[in-house]
C-alpha cells in the first residue's frame, strides 16, 4: 500500500535511481515527493475491477523490422561523444568486485 | 512596426519566395537580424545558426531561379525546440548532462523539415528534458514571456513558443507530454497543436514519456499549423509507434466550413477554479462557432473532472494518472544517462561503477528531473508497481473510454488550455505540485492519444493572451484543424504580435 516518503524510503528510491543526494535534498525531497505521492493516492478512490490497464494510446500490435541488414552508426560517430574512451572501447572504472 | 517579411505568416512568406517577390536570403536574413537585436531580451534561443541558414536559404535561391521544383516550406525560416537531435550544433535539451552532446543524426521530423527546404534557424529553449511548465526548469537560462518579461513564457517547449510569438521564426517544433506544446502557446498568444499519437515520427526526440510524447508544430495560426504538420506528419519505420496511414492535405479544405460541425462543450471543465477571462473566452469561442454554423453539445469526461478541496487546492485523477505513468516512462528512459556512453560525466575520483552513475547523474541532473526519476522509480519499485502504476494503466482507461463516448456525440472538443494566463516568473518553483497542476486541462488529452489544439483567443484585460482548446479524434486533424480556421474566420483580426516583437 502507498506510504510516506520517510529518509529512509526516500535514500532507498535514490539508490534505485541512481542519485547521489545531499543531506539537504534528502529533507526537501522527502517532503516534496511525500505531498505528490499523497496526491497520487486520490485514484485508489477510483474502483477500477475488471478494467484492462492501458500501457498505450493506440491500438498497436507487434512491429516487426525487415530482417535486414541496414546503416548503422559508425564507431567513430558512436564513440565522439564518450567521456572516456579506449581505443574503440568506451572506458570505465573497475566494475567487477563492486559492492552494488 | 515589425517589418515586412516578419509580419508574413509562414504560407504567405512561402508563396512570396515561390513567387519571386521575396528571396529566401532576405527571409533568412531578416529572422537572423531580429533574433541577434531581440534575443537577448527574450531568449528563445539555445543556438543560432547563422551561416548555415543563409547557406541553406542561398541554395533555395539558386534552385528556384534553376527552375527546379521546391518543398511545400521552401525558405520559411523555423525553429525546432533542442529536444530534437539535429546533426549540426548541439542537442542539450536544456540539460547540464548534455550540455556539450552533439547528435550523430538528425530526427525525422528535422529531416523532413529539410526535405520540405525549411530553413531551421537554431534550436530552443525549454525545461530540462521537457519536465516543466514554464521554462523555469532549463538548466541554461529562462525564457521570457514576449508579452510580458516579468512572466513565464510556458513550457515545456517555452523557447518554441517564445520564438514565435516574438517573430523570431515563421514557426516552430516542439514537443508535447502533458500540454508542453498548447499550454506555451497559450500563455504566448500562438497556435500550437499536439497531433494523435503515432501521427509524427518521434525517431530522434530525446525521449522523456514515450507513451505520451508527441512532436508538433507552433506556428501563428491554423493555416501554418497545418502547413507544418503536413510536412512533419507520416509514417517512419524507425518509430514502431508511428502509424502506417495516409497524411491527407491538411491544406486542401481547411477553408471550407465542416458542415454540421458537433462542438462538444466539455462538463467538467467549466471548473469554478477556471480565471474567469478564460471561461468567457471558451464561452466566446463556442458562440462564434455556433454562429458559423456549428452545433454546440454538451459532454462529459467524468475522469478529468475538476475538484476544488477547503483549501482551494485543485486535484483531477487525470494529473494523478498522468504523472504516474510520464514519471514512470521517465524514470526508465533517463536510466541512459550514465556518463559512459555520452554526455557530462563526474570529473571527481569514484570508488566504482555505481559511484559514476550516481555522482555524475546528481550533478547532471536538474531537481525537477531528479523528482520525476525517483517518482518514477518509485511507482514501479517492488511493492508499489500495484498501487501506483498498474493502478494509473487502468485509470487511464478509463479516461480514453470517456473520450471515445465524448466523439459519440460531437467531432471536437471545446474547453480552456490551462487554469490561468502566464504567471510571474518564481510564483510555482517551489512547490512542484502547484507546477503539475498547469497541465490539468491538456494532460487527459496525451493519455487519450487524440490530437490537441490550442488556439488565440484574444488578450485578457491585463493584456495578457487567453487561448482555447480545441480536441479531436484520433486522426482527425484535418476536420479539427477546419474547426479551428472557422473559428478564426468567425473572429475576424488574426490574432496580434506582442509590443516586444518589434525591432526599434
Amino acid at each position: 500500500m502507498p506510504g510516506e516518503m520517510d529518509e529512509k524510503l526516500i535514500r532507498h528510491v535514490a539508490t534505485l535511481s541512481r542519485i547521489e543526494l545531499t543531506d539537504e535534498q534528502v529533507a526537501t525531497f522527502g517532503r516534496q515527493l511525500g505531498d505528490i505521492v499523497a496526491y497520487m493516492d486520490k485514484l485508489q478512490e477510483l474502483g477500477t475491477d475488471g478494467v484492462e490497464p492501458m500501457a498505450h494510446a493506440l491500438p498497436v500490435h507487434n512491429v516487426f523490422g525487415a530482417d535486414e541488414p541496414g546503416d548503422s552508426l559508425a564507431p567513430e560517430d558512436a564513440l565522439a561523444n564518450a567521456p572516456a574512451r579506449d581505443g574503440d572501447f568506451y572506458k570505465v572504472p573497475k566494475v567487477i568486485g563492486d559492492s552494488q | 512596426m515589425v517589418d515586412d517579411i516578419r509580419c508574413m505568416s509562414a504560407l504567405a512568406l512561402r508563396g512570396a519566395i515561390a513567387a519571386g517577390e521575396v528571396s529566401a536570403a532576405d527571409a533568412a536574413r531578416a529572422y537572423l537580424d531580429a533574433v541577434e537585436a531581440l534575443d537577448g531580451q527574450v531568449a528563445a534561443y539555445n543556438e543560432v545558426w547563422p551561416e548555415r541558414a543563409l547557406e541553406r536559404a542561398g541554395e533555395i535561391d539558386r534552385r528556384r531561379a534553376a527552375g527546379e521544383a521546391l518543398g511545400p516550406l521552401a525558405g520559411v525560416p523555423v525553429a525546432v525546440k533542442d529536444n530534437l537531435c539535429t546533426s549540426v550544433g548541439r542537442t542539450t535539451c536544456s540539460s547540464k548532462i548534455l550540455a556539450d552532446f552533439h547528435a550523430p543524426y538528425d530526427a525525422a521530423v528535422v529531416e523532413r523539415l529539410s526535405a520540405a527546404d525549411a530553413v531551421i534557424l537554431g534550436k530552443t529553449n525549454l525545461d530540462e528534458f521537457a519536465m516543466g511548465s514554464s521554462t523555469e526548469n532549463s538548466a541554461l537560462r529562462p525564457t521570457r514571456n514576449p508579452w510580458d518579461a516579468s512572466r513565464v513564457p510556458g513550457g515545456s517547449s517555452g523557447g518554441s513558443a517564445a520564438a514565435v510569438a516574438a517573430r523570431l521564426c515563421a514557426a516552430a517544433l516542439g514537443s508535447d507530454t502533458g500540454g508542453s506544446i498548447r499550454q506555451p502557446a497559450a500563455f504566448c498568444g500562438v497556435a500550437g497543436l499536439k497531433p494523435t499519437y503515432g501521427r509524427v515520427s518521434r525517431w530522434g526526440l530525446v525521449a522523456y514519456g514515450s507513451s505520451l510524447d508527441q512532436v508538433g508544430p507552433l506556428a501563428r495560426d491554423a493555416g501554418d499549423t497545418a502547413l507544418m504538420l503536413g510536412a512533419i506528419a507520416g509514417h517512419d519505420p524507425r518509430d514502431s509507434t508511428s502509424v502506417d496511414r495516409p497524411v491527407p492535405d491538411y491544406l486542401a479544405r481547411l477553408e471550407e466550413p465542416v458542415e454540421g460541425l458537433r462542438v462538444g462543450m466539455v462538463r467538467e471543465f467549466r471548473s469554478e477554479s477556471l480565471d474567469a477571462e478564460i471561461r468567457a473566452a471558451v464561452d466566446r469561442a463556442g458562440e462564434l462557432l455556433a454562429a458559423a454554423g456549428a452545433d454546440l453539445v454538451e459532454v462529459s469526461l467524468p475522469h478529468s473532472r475538476i475538484d476544488v478541496d477547503d483549501a482551494g487546492r485543485l486535484s483531477s485523477y487525470a494529473v494523478a494518472c498522468y504523472y504516474i505513468v510520464a514519471m514512470a516512462e521517465a524514470s526508465s528512459n533517463l536510466a541512459r544517462y550514465d556518463g559512459v556512453h555520452y554526455g557530462h560525466r563526474t570529473a571527481e575520483r569514484v570508488a566504482g561503477i555505481v559511484e559514476l552513475f550516481s555522482r555524475t547523474r546528481a550533478e547532471g541532473f536538474g531537481e525537477e528531473v531528479k523528482r520525476r526519476i525517483m517518482l518514477g522509480t518509485y511507482a514501479l519499485s517492488s511493492g508499489y508497481y500495484d498501487a501506483y502504476y498498474l493502478k494509473a494503466l487502468k485509470v487511464r482507461r478509463l479516461i480514453k473510454r470517456d473520450f471515445d463516448a465524448a466523439f459519440e456525440t460531437c467531432d471536437v472538443l471545446l474547453g480552456p488550455v490551462a487554469p490561468e494566463t502566464a504567471f510571474a516568473f518564481g510564483a510555482k518553483t517551489d512547490d512542484p505540485l502547484t507546477m503539475y497542476l498547469s497541465d490539468i486541462y491538456t494532460i487527459s488529452v496525451n493519455l487519450a492519444g487524440v490530437p490537441g489544439l490550442s488556439l488565440p483567443a484574444g488578450l485578457s484585460a491585463a493584456g495578457l493572451p487567453l487561448a482555447v482548446q480545441l480536441v479531436g479524434n484520433v486522426f482527425d486533424e484535418e476536420r479539427l484543424l477546419r474547426a479551428a480556421r472557422m473559428l478564426e474566420r468567425a473572429r475576424g483580426a488574426p490574432a496580434p504580435a506582442p509590443p516586444m516583437a518589434e525591432l526599434r
